[in-house]
């Protein structure tokens, strides 16, 4: 992979040549917390913050995703994706790049979702590192650092940053700035080692995933699941902010006169309470208990299964969503009869 | 151990959109029982239409414009091309628009979805068809696939129960089929207030005193309520069924039909694409399956 420097002074300079590539976008800081926002100038962006609110799902998965307008006597004619602007993602965590890796695999496969690949084609990434709060447990999930998934990654190294060029695009971006980037000395490299090693050991949660398959299965019936239901709103905001739900909804809207409409999908959430209702009333999953446990059973084991992996990042977001404090962390270690665990 | 087909290519006629529908013309409604009708569809491009085909036990999502889009199983069989029959019960928001539409209407259509019977691992077997109720509905399109295939299997036999005889779905067509020498078509009734029924008038699982079966050599495709999964596997298995020759045909909310939306999920298998033909072994692995 290439890598070089870049002095932290020139980041601006940088950041005003990328806007020949699309429009920018970075977290802007929203009532005390974070979002991903079109720039409207430089200054506004925030490479220090701890999460956004929404994770950048938002940008290739919208909340309202027209799919379809209807006419009659055309059938369903597909929403126009070429119109689609590009846009230069700036700022991303590696959780979240890791997050959209995962989303890659469903959004792909023997059905390609187009509306998806549109987008992720769209939109450039570029990274920037960043150290743990709280709530982050990226490092359990293997998911604190990435090597795919991004076009340029900016490594901070105090003055200066350590950028690796993940495509041929993050190529062209630097290309693009002249000498702006500089070829890397050893000391950054010794630099990027010993910040690396720190960040490591900065995470105070901790998430044990070696064998939860097995214990996902083991303890199906606890009756853990069950105080963590008689606890759950149901509000689905865990689903809203994690970076890789992807549950959706399709519904049809029709125009005055019904002779013409359109097709949607929006972001659904496994703990709504009609999400395994068929057509008649059966619901297959009626009690919030056995949504709550299919919503944990389907990050850490189903998709273990399916795809090698959880589909968990450890981004914490859930964590600071929740409105009765459930905590993944505290779940998992309940289940797994660790003491001094409360749910 | 039976492995059912998970990683089918794509339909060569599916377009690069996979949420794409096609339209399709109605070109007869029949009605079965009560808030039961048999919609037969073609497509309007007659190359789709002739290209078409499937396996016994896939499904589509039925379009119907400005209502919404629903999973439909395919109640014809692929050895009949041309059009697809479509068994819908009038139970939510598109299939009650689907039959408010004048005849002739055009909808939309995508699929086939599913894995469908394993039907070349099931050819050189005996068939054992288990329907109750509108089981029967994604079980016809394996009925007559076999009967369309008669050299492919041994012995055939049909099972099929309902609680009076107007709720016999296909009732003209499977009495038709009963004394046919290729085949062991039995059906049954629980109660019969008309007094005109002609077989039998008892439980489903009592079928089983009528017939002989081979559990080594048989693969039994069950499908109907919960009560008939409940008494009719139970049955199986005395009989010495191996649960991977029991074939189960499974209902789940479903949004896209391609392993997107993840409402059909059960366990960790997705109803759309690794189902909906599980083998009971599954079902007993996967929580929430039945």
């Amino acid at each position: 992979m290439k890598v070089l420097r870049l002095p932290k002074e020139r980041l601006d300079l940088f950041a005003s040549v990328l806007q020949q590539f699309g429009e920018v976008h970075a977290p802007v800081e929203q009532n005390g917390k974070y979002a991903f926002r079109a720039l409207s100038r430089w200054s506004d962006a925030r490479l220090d913050y701890p999460r956004t609110i929404l994770p950048p799902k938002k940008y290739f998965v919208p909340p309202k995703d027209t799919l379809f307008q209807y006419k009659e006597g055309l059938g369903y004619v597909p929403a126009d994706l070429a119109a689609d602007r590009r846009i230069i993602l700036f700022g991303l965590h590696s959780c979240d790049i890791y997050g959209l890796n995962i989303l890659d695999q469903v959004f792909s496969g023997k059905y390609d979702d187009p509306y998806y690949q549109a987008r992720r084609k769209n939109v450039a990434i570029i990274g920037v590192d960043c150290i743990p709060d709280e709530h982050c447990f990226c490092h359990s999930m293997r998911a604190d650092f990435v090597d795919k998934g991004f076009d340029l990654f900016f490594q901070d190294l105090g003055d200066r940053y350590l950028v690796m060029v993940g495509t041929a695009l993050g190529d062209d971006m630097v290309l693009a700035t002249g000498s702006l980037f500089e070829p890397v000395t050893p000391e950054d490299l010794a630099e990027y080692k010993q910040r690396s090693s720190a960040k490591r050991k900065a995470f105070k949660l901790h998430v044990e995933i070696r064998d939860l398959p097995e214990i996902f299965e083991l303890e199906y019936d606890s009756s853990l699941w069950k105080q963590v239901g008689d606890r759950c709103l149901s509000c689905g905001a865990c689903s809203m902010v994690c970076p890789t739900c992807y549950c959706f909804d399709v519904a049809d809207d029709v125009d005055l006169g019904a002779r013409s409409g359109s097709r949607s999908r929006t972001w659904d959430s496994c703990l709504f309470s009609t999400h395994a209702m068929v057509a008649g009333g059966e619901n297959f999953r009626e009690g919030r208990a056995s949504r709550v446990k299919f919503r944990y059973y389907h990050k850490q084991r189903g998709f273990v299964a399916e795809y090698g992996r959880p589909s968990c990042v450890g981004c914490g977001r859930c964590i600071s969503a929740c409105p009765v404090n459930i905590d993944i962390s505290q779940v998992i270690s309940q289940l797994r009869g660790i003491e001094n665990a409360t749910a | 151990m039976l492995q059912l087909s998970e990683t089918q290519a794509a339909p060569v006629f599916m377009t690069a959109n996979p949420y794409q529908p096609h339209m399709a013309r109605i070109v007869r409604i029949y009605r079965m029982v009560e808030d039961n009708y048999v919609f037969t569809l073609r497509f309007l491009d007659d190359q789709l239409a002739s290209a078409f085909s499937y396996r016994p036990g896939q499904f589509m999502m039925l379009s119907v414009p400005g209502a919404g889009e629903a999973p439909i199983s395919i109640s014809s069989s692929p050895s009949r091309p041309g059009i697809l029959e479509l068994c819908v019960r009038r139970v939510g928001r598109v299939t009650n628009a689907l039959y408010r539409l004048p005849n002739n209407s055009v909808v939309g259509l995508r699929g086939p979805y599913g894995n469908g019977f394993p039907v070349e691992t099931m050819t050189g077997n005996d068939l054992l068809i288990v329907a109750g109720g509108l089981g029967m509905a994604p079980l016809r399109s394996l009925m007559w696939y076999a009967l369309d295939n008669r050299d492919d299997f041994r012995n055939v036999t049909l099972m099929y129960g309902v609680k009076s005889p107007a709720q016999m779905l296909f009732r003209e067509e499977l009495a038709s089929l009963v004394g046919r020498d290729d085949m062991q078509c039995l059906l049954t009734v629980d109660s019969d207030p008309t007094g005109t029924w002609k077989h039998h008038i008892a439980l489903l699982p009592k079928l089983f005193d009528y017939a002989t079966i081979t559990p080594a050599t048989t693969y039994a495709a069950v499908c109907g309520p919960p009560v008939v999964y409940k008494f009719v596997l139970q049955r199986l298995l005395e009989l010495g069924f191996s649960k991977d020759r029991i074939l189960m045909s499974l209902e789940r909310r479903m949004k896209c039909g391609v392993g997107k939306c993840n409402h059909c999920s059960v366990g960790y298998k997705l109803t759309c694409l690794h189902g909906p033909i599980f083998t009971y072994w599954d079902a007993i692995n996967l929580p929430e399956m039945i």
